[in-house]
């Protein structure tokens, strides 16, 4: 009896505790890289649930990152050598995403403390990992910017501060553009409840992203079965220089 | 028009590809070179990563050398002895020149080691073959027309000696399978078939005549470039159908209106022309090596070994 009423009274403190909860939708749950495949924008949505109504006086806030797979990535250094411009230091970071957005429903110094991001790893910074790098280069941490910088013009990681639309403190939306450029794989969706900079709650979803058609299957065939596909390339080119010749014979008679 | 390139990863609109292929093929076959000294840079610039460039280059070659035999054989001019000995030093020096590529990769100079080549090569060939061609046309005008002598040189003191028919040849088979081997791992490190530094070698190193000699280079070439392709197809899995069919479609259509012009043309004009395209494409890179880069850094995905 004294177990079941301690029970009852844990689980009322944790369901007071998680007040505010996500309740979470995509526009889309997978996306398929054709032939004509030009990007893709996708609607991630969702409303605040709670018990009752909210007490707080701080601002509730929203932050969602969408992470595409990881890859090792090796960074280069050029400098001048004997006159010519050569790669001369190197540095691998051990696991850094294909594609990283984060969205907010504001600065980011105002919705997210230091340590919840240390915590849930939500910054790019944070995200990557390159435990042990010092000792590769001694300039690393450059390295590091530099990739970081490169990674941002080029449009493939994002912050976009103040994307993410709030109303009443219950329905938020934002859209979020992919690259043309994708890598295929499974991407996370990540969205974070904070309120004065610490974590509420959070949801994951995961969005697959695959070659669909013609491109799943010389991407297949070019991986599962290398001769054959080498085989096949060689044969179409030749096939085609033939049909070339032969064309143009019968238009010159 | 997008187009996603299912190896490569990248978006590329295909007009451009069709445009690159038809552009590179009206030269191809104004000249009769396969085209991919041209071809594999342009793809650089237009973001294609250097090692799916260089495999799916090599294919594209395949293409057009198959379409360039095919009318050299209608002339009888292709020696296909002196071929068959070429190829068999071509695809040695194509496979030392697949593992070189990948032990390029993985210590990150490759991008160096295929510009360097690039310059040296287009370079020393661009400029023999302009002050070889300028003199023949001032000999042209001047109307002295001086006969070369055929002198034997160590060339003709090697053992193995071949009879090669076709070519009215009588010399040692080391020196074209030595010339082969080096044409064969020239293309698998640029992407090329190699064509420009063939033909000068057969014409001045081999001593054959110059009407078997483009059939003869291209003939060897189809053969150097299809192992090479597979080669990279298994090794790298860096041959992208895609783009080499769209390169091949645009390639075969500029290279039938290319040999229309270039019939048009005198050969001494021709072979000007010719080396000056290649020492521009030299030039071009050699600047890019010597001054300083826009941007220093660079990565890529995978580890240090």
């Amino acid at each position: 009896m004294m177990i079941r009423a301690a029970l009852i009274a844990l689980l009322l403190l944790a369901t007071a505790a998680r007040a505010e909860t996500i309740v979470a939708g995509l526009s889309q749950n997978s996306v398929s890289i054709t032939t004509n495949f030009d990007g893709s924008e996708i609607l991630i949505y969702g409303a605040v649930k709670r018990d009752a109504p909210s007490t707080a006086t701080k601002p509730l806030e929203v932050i969602i990152t969408v992470e595409g797979p990881s890859l090792p990535i090796t960074i280069r250094l050029k400098d001048r050598r004997a006159g010519i411009w050569v790669n001369t230091g190197a540095v691998t970071v051990d696991s850094a995403p294909t594609f990283y957005v984060v969205a907010t429903t504001g600065p980011l110094t105002r919705v997210l403390k230091d340590t919840d991001n240390l915590r849930y790893r939500i910054t790019i910074p944070r995200v990557i990992r390159a435990i042990g790098i010092t000792a590769e280069a001694e300039s690393a941490g450059e390295y590091v910017q530099a990739f970081l910088r490169l990674q941002d013009e080029a449009g493939v990681y994002r912050v976009d501060q103040g994307a993410v639309e709030l109303l009443e403190d219950t329905l938020f939306r934002t859209d979020i553009t992919l690259p043309a450029n994708l890598t295929d794989g499974e991407y996370r969706v990540r969205i974070f409840l904070t309120r004065d900079g610490r974590v509420v709650d959070q949801q994951e979803r995961i969005i697959g992203v695959r070659k669909a058609g013609i491109e799943r299957f010389l991407f297949n065939l070019a991986q599962d079965q290398p001769l054959l596909s080498g085989i096949a390339s060689v044969l179409m080119a030749v096939f085609a220089g033939w049909a070339a010749s032969a064309a143009f014979r019968l238009i010159r008679s | 028009m997008q187009l996603y390139l299912p190896i490569a990863e990248v978006s590329v609109n295909a007009f451009l590809l069709l445009g690159i292929g038809g552009v590179v093929g009206f030269l191809s076959g104004m000249f009769g070179v396969g085209g991919g000294f041209l071809i594999t840079p342009l793809l650089f610039f237009f973001g294609i990563p250097p090692a799916v460039a260089v495999a799916t280059g090599a294919n594209q070659v395949v293409a057009s050398s198959v379409s360039g035999v095919l009318a050299q054989m209608r002339r009888k001019a292709v020696d296909f002895h002196m071929g068959g000995v070429l190829l068999v030093g071509g695809l040695a020096g194509s496979g030392l020149g697949i593992w070189v590529f990948s032990l390029l990769t993985r210590l990150g100079q490759i991008d160096l080691f295929v510009q360097l080549s690039y310059v040296l090569f287009l370079g020393l060939i661009g400029a023999m073959m302009l002050n070889e061609s300028v003199r023949s046309l001032l000999r042209a005008r001047g109307n002295a027309p001086i006969r070369r002598a055929r002198v034997h040189t160590w060339v003709h003191r090697l053992p193995l000696k071949m009879k090669f028919r076709a070519s009215g040849l009588y010399i040692s088979v080391l020196p074209p399978i030595l010339v082969g081997a080096l044409v064969g791992f020239l293309a698998a490190i640029m992407g090329v078939g190699g064509g420009f530094i063939m033909v000068p070698a057969m014409i001045y190193l081999l001593g054959m005549p110059t009407k078997v000699v483009v059939g003869t280079s291209l003939f060897q070439i189809i053969f150097v470039t299809a192992f090479t392709t597979i080669m990279h197809a298994v090794t790298n899995q860096t041959v992208d159908m895609l783009l080499a069919f769209t390169l091949i479609i645009g390639g075969v259509i500029g290279a039938q209106m290319g040999t229309r012009v270039g019939v048009r043309l005198k050969a001494e004009q021709l072979r000007i022309l010719l080396a000056l395209l290649v020492l521009a494409v030299a030039i071009k890179i050699a600047l890019d090596l010597l001054l300083m880069p826009a941007e220093l850094y660079s990565f890529a995905p995978g580890r240090l070994p």
